[in-house]
């Protein structure tokens, strides 16, 4: 939840990196780590076993600017991806303020994807959360690889959209983010609004910033 | 049910009354520092030495290990664990659980006992839960009723510091 400091200045919130094992919610935070201005960030923090795979978690604060005095300061989190860690990956989404979701993009991935996907669902709920409430983007990661699936495969299997129930919503709304997309559509006869989706290459960066600021955008406007 | 965490907010009131429950804690164990952590992970406020190491980071650390015991609790059949004092050779911590929604951490030299460490937090959790209840009472449940925001009507701005 985010945290308001009126004596400081500053807003806090928590974001959320979730996925698969191996899907390169790490990757990310080490590409903002090192692509942030020093002063603009803090410590990064893994809990990871030897081999390097994210044990409990990984933390990265940063401040992303400015809005009507307030610092605007973001924490990171990833969780571990593998399917046993999920005792502590539930514990990462407490008092969650938005969410990543990093998808594996590779065709011999899409159960692991699909898998974490329904247990992140789980686990918000179990919280009270609802996912289809509060601000979430998915990330389509690996975008290079030769195997990766084609976006509207990942799209059928992973955001297929939840229903729109309040009519004022009711009307086709264009993704911003994806030129020919929508947010909210009608589909044989049914409001649907789907999770706005990015299309990345972590170990490069490409796509990282935009996913990222995507969604701290949708978090600030939840308290505009 | 809820659809979102929430917001709560800190203001210069509140953060007067904390500090000066932290500074009477640490004058009457002779602690070296008091910190205090929502459970989601963030620093709310610290008082006593100056700290020598990152803040952020040390709050992250402190809510899951405060997490990752609740849980340790429950399965050995407790429904959680109000403290924790983990000891070192010459600087120790004692962490005590606030109202369920915040943690005290207090770091300690051999300057004082964990007895009276103990002791004293104690007074200052219930002081603090005290505190914390009313604070958040304020909390706004996302689509809820509520007063205007800090960024109220700020969306322009918003957009602007993303690029759009």
């Amino acid at each position: 939840m985010s945290m308001i400091n009126y004596a400081s200045r500053e807003i806090n919130c928590k974001l959320v990196y979730y996925g698969p094992g191996l899907g390169g919610k790490t990757t990310n935070l080490e590409h903002v780590y090192n692509k942030v201005a020093p002063d603009t960030r803090g410590k990064m923090v893994s809990l990871a076993t030897e081999t390097e795979r994210t044990l409990f978690f990984d933390f990265l604060p940063v401040d992303l600017g400015t809005i009507r005095g307030f610092k605007t300061r973001f924490h990171l989190y990833t969780v571990p991806g593998q399917v046993y860690y999920n005792a502590s990956r539930k514990l990462i989404l407490k008092g969650v303020d938005g969410v990543v979701f990093v998808a594996d993009s590779q065709i011999e991935r899409m159960e692991a994807n699909i898998e974490s996907m329904q247990n992140l669902y789980d686990n918000m709920s179990e919280y009270g959360y609802d996912l289809t409430k509060i601000p979430f983007i998915i990330q389509y990661n690996k975008r290079d690889l030769p195997n990766a699936a084609p976006i509207k495969d990942l799209q059928a299997q992973l955001n297929p959209g939840w229903p729109v129930e309040n009519p004022a919503r009711q009307k086709p709304t264009p993704d911003p983010w994806n030129q020919g997309d929508f947010l909210i559509q009608q589909v044989d006869g049914t409001w649907i609004e789907r999770a706005p989706y990015f299309e990345s290459v972590a170990l490069t960066g490409d796509g990282v910033f935009d996913a990222l600021k995507a969604v701290a955008k949708l978090v600030l406007k939840t308290l505009s | 049910m809820g659809t979102g965490a929430g917001t709560w907010s800190l203001d210069a009131g509140d953060y007067q009354r904390i500090s000066e429950h932290l500074s009477a804690l640490l004058q009457e164990s002779n602690a070296r520092c008091a910190l205090l952590v929502d459970r989601t992970g963030q620093l709310l406020a610290n008082a006593g030495e100056q700290l020598s190491f990152d803040p952020a980071a040390f709050a992250s650390l402190t809510a899951a290990d405060f997490s990752a015991n609740d849980q340790l609790a429950k399965m050995i059949g407790e429904p959680e664990f109000a403290s924790l004092f983990h000891q070192g050779e010459k600087e120790s911590m004692y962490l005590a659980d606030v109202g369920r929604r915040v943690i005290l951490v207090v770091l300690f030299d051999q300057r004082t006992t964990v007895g009276m460490v103990r002791l004293r937090v104690k007074k200052t959790v219930g002081d603090l839960a005290k505190l914390f209840e009313e604070m958040f009472s304020r909390t706004v449940p996302p689509g809820g009723q509520k007063e205007a925001g800090p960024l109220a009507g700020a969306d322009d701005e918003i957009d602007k510091l993303f690029g759009d």
